[in-house]
């Protein structure tokens, strides 16, 4: 059996380390399986006008009380915007945890490191436990390490893309250099990827759309926490070298010999 | 009197935020209120007075990655 240390993010202790997402589920009910299903402790919920004809939708009643919500900003296109969301966001009972996402590009939905930041620095000071959704700059990284970020959400590829990791040279260099916990997310569409990421050292990955999208959500939660977990497991045991020439797995002498 | 609600320019005779929502028939769960960019809790709903040309941001959490 192996061990290991719980993630801890402001004041709370994380034995899963896969996080999850609410949006693009078909079924809200799924949510609640699926987060049996995965062990996931940490779940993202956004904060929108209600639809006056509709009336108020509450992504909240279908989240269990023991997992941990992380509002995201979602929406905001400058700092004071992540601002005020958090603050709606934690006088409305969500907690001290806030996902920081300031975006103007809405084609690659690419963050806006500069005003994240800005948002970062002012949040941290009211108390809030802030995870800011960046570009893997490791410049940056020093930045939000000084600005307060309880751990840093670098992107592995565009939201909702599941391209997988093709920030990964960058992402090497956040999780060798960061003095706070790396999350990798957004892009990760497939297990594999999120074990990737794992193997690499991430301290844990997010994950919303390969899941809420799958035609079995519950299936690939539970699918992706095994990922997870057996990257981790990976990181821990330390994966052994890459070589260009083969290494024979069995002795290279005492051959039987033809007579 | 008119007030703004979610940016739209809107008639309305409710005095208070807590008529203003039975007015417009809003289920009150997880409702969250804004009024002139301060967040107002549920259980003071009923004394906050409304008045021409207020703000009213109605929110509520949906689902987000």
């Amino acid at each position: 059996m192996s061990t290991d240390r719980a993630l801890i993010i402001g004041d709370v202790e994380f034995t899963n380390r896969l996080f999850t997402g609410t949006g693009k589920f078909a079924n809200n009910a799924d949510i609640a399986p699926m987060l049996e299903a995965s062990g996931s402790q940490m779940i993202t919920v956004a904060l929108r006008r209600i639809d006056m004809a509709a009336g108020a939708e509450n992504i909240l009643e279908f989240i269990p009380e023991n997992v941990t919500l992380l509002p995201n900003t979602s929406g905001a296109r400058k700092a004071e915007e992540a601002v005020r969301i958090a603050r709606v966001a934690r006088e409305a009972g969500c907690g001290d945890f806030i996902k920081i996402e300031v975006i103007t590009d809405a084609k690659y939905l690419m963050p806006d490191n500069f005003e994240t930041l800005r948002a970062t620095e002012m949040l941290a000071k009211e108390g809030f436990i802030v995870l800011p959704y960046i570009l893997p700059d490791l410049t940056m990284v020093r930045r939000f390490e000084n600005a307060g970020a309880a751990a840093i959400m670098p992107l592995g590829s565009p939201i909702g893309s599941n391209r997988g990791l093709e920030t990964k040279a960058l992402l090497a260099m956040l999780i060798e250099n960061s003095r706070l916990p790396v999350i990798v997310d957004a892009g990760i569409g497939a297990p594999s990827q999120a074990a990737e990421a794992m193997e690499m050292g991430a301290d844990a990955v997010l994950v919303n759309t390969a899941i809420a999208t799958a035609t079995d959500p519950v299936i690939m939660g539970e699918a992706f926490d095994m990922a997870v977990r057996a990257g981790r497991m990976a990181f821990l045991a330390e994966t052994a070298g890459i070589s260009n020439i083969a290494r024979a797995s069995s002795p290279l002498t005492g051959f039987l010999e033809e007579v | 009197m008119q007030i703004h609600i979610n940016g739209k320019a809107e008639e309305s005779v409710a005095e208070t935020i807590a008529e203003l929502i039975s007015e417009r028939k809003l289920a009150t769960k997880s409702l969250v209120v804004e009024h002139n960019r301060t967040i107002v809790k549920q259980a003071r709903w009923a004394e906050v007075q409304l008045h021409d040309g207020d703000k009213i941001e109605l929110l509520s959490f949906v689902g987000g990655g």
